[in-house]
């Protein structure tokens, strides 16, 4: 499976079914989520028990059985409209203050560029290193993510931040976090965005200061033609709709894919050779596959240079 | 019309099918939504249990992630738009407010007949739309996806613009009649409560539906003109959308539920036959929450990018809408207090509802508080939020008020024992379905996945064969209505010993409802 650890440490947190808290926000989080579930399991004992009670005592016994005729109390509706009030608003300004943490962003953060668009993530860091599908943020470190987004609105939610932020063409938005703990961490589109919406999925690594200097300085030298495809494959989000285990998702599995005989819809076959993947990639809607619709792929034409398309392309030779 | 014999039952008043199609009884009216609404829920619910399925498990089962999405479109927008906004209003409401407040008919029968032609309309215009633009932008339509995925988001914002303008109808037409129409001695502090509540749906109706008309306006003067609005392109603001579409579909969440409300006061103090406790205080929480209902539509956008300032204010005004409805809840079970419990059918319903909607209610709560909505929002747990409150809520009513007017309706009983059954496999199921839903939410799985990790694996699949249960229940809730209105028993005028004026009349009533005008002396509940 191509999915990551989602979250690695303990598996939830509690008994809450939580994810793993990796901030301190996400701690707030949990501790108001407590209250409020104690405090609704208290609600619900009330009226489902009350109410349990009430039908086991006052079943009707005879056609006939006499009934109070109570209309009103006062007292009891004042107090079961005050006291619901009082909690409402006290959970209202604990939110309010988790709310506030979450939008007050430090100065001295650091500031990651996000870009999202149908279906992949990318990452853009100061010194200009870039990253797709996958980012790495030093622990312990407060992290600014500037967010745009080239086609739909998005969503990037980091369930173990507790944090959710949409991402909209024509503007930027921002979220920030401040990881507490080493690890993956799953990071999902949760905003509607098309055919493979449920695979715009993003890993953040936290990392130690030193290893998070290291990947900045990272680059492709010493990687084989085919170990640079297998990269791209998520980074440039591929991975949302191509599978490379044979299963089918919004377009053709990559396994086996090189030299298979392929039948395009509204007529016409061929064997997928260099030329076909290249065209594939570069111009996707020129052959749809059968079965598969058209217009859903975006073209790769000018985003990916020559090496980048024969990087792919041998990678998927050696998925048989 | 000249032929229809007003003393005989409204059933045989008129004859042939052309007559159906034709009729301005508000009670005929009631039965052609009946069908249409259902023959929709059927539709809807084969979508329900289509995505249930492709959700057993992780990957593709039956769709790829095109075709999952467009039947999530279907379900969404047929069930919300075509089910559960008409619904009670439509049903139930054109049924039963003029029998309530002792009327012959609504102020305008032939306006009311109008109505339904209009839903017609705007409903075959919005599932043929659907089903051949392959709609996939689930029910919301949100900007600039519905824009980039085709040009049919204009054709369906006038569909449901004009379903809409059947609720403007409809609405204006319960609010006069029950200002207007109300038999000597009704005084509107003599009304049911499910008038209050069908009145107070009415007043959102007219208010509110207009919006979805500046918003179609405004998504036509971009698409023809080229002005930009909503297109992010042409310099407009995709967000100023979804503050369009939430100033509408707010409040026609409590459209939707407020009937409901209605119906469980009915039920409630019927089947314990016992006086409602707070009487003022439920009719006025049902305005109560008409008017809070225009302020709040901003907690749909708490992560949308809306200012600080903004989710703040529309978490505390959220926060207003739980007190009034909390009020409710606690009436009902004062109202259960030293009374005389009958667990018939329809009773089994309200208690349902009950039981449901509390859950519905405190996690609505959970998610009006910003910060941990921030969590929350767009996950499994607001879809099982909103199932606990449109389905555990809604159609738990819609189910309990039929069963209990079904005798009025019809002049025939139905079997006990089947209702009881049906009851308990929807009941069952819909708590198998939906409170894993909740946990799936917290443990952050987002809604409208057509996949997902294998973490939720499990409680998908025990989501899924709930889904299942929820079929069959409502599968014998069919065949308990077509037995009864085959083979049921002759109904009595008043099987439940209800205190309200329906079940003054014949069963079924006769086409002009009352033989005499009746002179009200007392309250509906009036059980000493």
């Amino acid at each position: 499976m191509s999915w990551m650890n989602l979250f690695n440490n303990a598996a939830w947190a509690g008994n809450s079914f939580m994810p793993t808290q990796a901030t301190n926000i996400a701690q707030q989080v949990d501790s108001l989520y407590s209250f409020l579930l104690w405090s609704s399991g208290v609600a619900c004992a009330i009226i489902i028990g009350g109410m349990a009670f009430f039908a086991i005592k006052y079943k009707r016994k005879t056609n006939t059985d006499k009934t109070a005729y109570i209309t009103h109390n006062t007292l009891a509706e004042f107090l079961w409209s005050f006291i619901p009030l009082v909690i409402f608003l006290a959970v209202f300004g604990w939110g309010w203050h988790i709310y506030h943490q979450m939008r007050n962003f430090p100065d001295n953060a650091l500031e990651i560029h996000v870009n999202g668009k149908q279906w992949a993530w990318d990452f853009t860091y100061k010194s200009g290193k870039k990253s797709g599908g996958e980012f790495y943020v030093p622990v312990n470190t407060p992290v600014k993510l500037i967010m745009s987004s080239e086609d739909v609105i998005h969503s990037f939610y980091i369930p173990s931040m507790r944090i959710k932020q949409d991402v909209v063409p024509g503007r930027y938005t921002a979220e920030w976090f401040n990881a507490e703990k080493l690890g993956d961490y799953h990071v999902f589109c949760t905003e509607y965005c098309g055919a493979a919406h449920s695979s715009m999925s993003a890993t953040l690594h936290v990392v130690s200061q030193e290893d998070y200097e290291k990947w900045l300085q990272e680059n492709d030298e010493g990687l084989t033609l085919a170990q640079r495809g297998q990269k791209y494959y998520t980074e440039k989000g591929c991975v949302a709709c191509h599978s490379i285990d044979g299963s089918v998702k919004v377009g053709p599995t990559w396994k086996g894919l090189f030299g298979r005989q392929e039948s395009w819809e509204g007529g016409g076959s061929g064997i997928a050779d260099e030329n076909y993947l290249r065209e594939s990639i570069l111009n996707p809607n020129v052959k749809i596959v059968n079965g598969y619709a058209k217009g859903l792929m975006p073209p790769y034409q000018g985003q990916l240079s020559e090496n980048d398309v024969n990087a792919l392309i041998e990678y998927i030779k050696e998925l048989k | 019309m000249a032929h229809a014999d007003t003393h005989t039952s409204y059933i045989y008043a008129e004859k042939g099918l052309l007559s159906w199609f034709t009729t301005l009884d508000h009670k005929r009216i009631a039965l052609l939504y009946f069908v249409t609404v259902m023959t929709f829920f059927l539709f809807g619910g084969i979508a329900a249990l289509l995505i249930r399925t492709e959700l057993f498990a992780p990957g593709g089962q039956l769709f790829t992630g095109n075709s999952y999405n467009q039947v999530l479109t279907y379900h969404g927008a047929i069930m919300v738009f075509m089910v559960i906004v008409p619904g009670i209003p439509a049903i139930l409401g054109n049924f039963f407010l003029p029998l309530h407040i002792g009327a012959k008919d609504v102020a305008f029968p032939r306006l009311n007949l109008l109505s339904w032609y209009v839903f017609m309309a705007g409903a075959l215009l919005g599932v043929s739309t659907l089903f051949t633009s392959k709609i996939d932008t689930g029910w919301t339509f949100y900007t600039p996806y519905s824009i980039k995925t085709g040009s049919a988001v204009v054709t369906m914002v006038i569909a449901v613009f004009i379903m809409g303008m059947s609720s403007i109808l409809t609405g204006l037409n319960f609010i006069v009649t029950v200002h207007k129409l109300r038999c000597p001695g009704m005084t509107m502090s003599r009304i049911p409560l499910f008038v209050w509540a069908v009145y107070s749906t009415a007043i959102i109706q007219v208010l509110a539906t207009p919006i979805l008309a500046i918003t179609l306006l405004l998504l036509a003067a971009e698409r023809t003109l080229g002005v930009g609005i909503f297109d992010p392109k042409l310099g407009g603001d995709p967000v100023l959308f979804q503050h369009f579409f939430w100033f509408y579909s707010h409040p026609a969440v409590y459209i939707m539920i407020l009937p409901a409300m209605g119906v469980i006061s009915e039920l409630i103090s019927t089947f314990s036959r016992k006086v409602i406790f707070g009487y003022t205080a439920i009719a006025y929480s049902s305005l109560g929450i008409a008017a809070v209902s225009f302020f709040v539509w901003g907690h749909h956008m708490f992560v949308s990018g809306q200012s600080e300032v903004a989710g703040v204010v529309f978490s505390f005004l959220t926060m207003l809408v739980g007190v009034p409805t909390a009020i409710k809840m606690f009436n009902w079970l004062a109202t259960l207090y030293k009374s005389s419990i009958n667990f018939a059918s329809p009773m089994l319903y309200a208690l349902g509802f009950m039981f449901l909607f509390v859950i519905g209610g405190v996690t609505g709560i959970m998610l009006a508080v910003v910060g941990v909505d921030i969590h929350f929002h767009d996950t499994y747990f607001v879809v099982a939020h909103f199932h606990y409150v449109m389905v555990g809520g809604t159609l738990m009513a819609l189910m309990g008020g039929f069963y209990y007017w079904f005798p009025k309706m019809f002049g025939k009983m139905f079997n006990e024992t089947y209702a009881r059954l049906s009851f308990v496999f929807i009941f069952v199921g819909f708590n198998v379905t939906f409170f894993p839903q909740f946990i799936l939410g917290a443990m952050g799985m987002p809604r409208r996945y057509f996949d997902y990790i294998p973490a939720y694996e499990s409680l998908n699949r025990i989501s899924t064969v709930g889904s299942y249960t929820i079929a069959i229940g409502f599968l014998l809730g069919l065949y308990t209505i077509v037995n009864g209105l085959r083979s049921g028993e002759k109904a009595p005028d008043n099987p439940w010993g209800s205190k309200t004026l329906e079940w003054t009349v014949s069963s079924p009533p006769t086409m002009h409802n009352f033989e005499v005008e009746p002179i009200v002396t007392a309250g509906p509940y009036e059980y000493r």
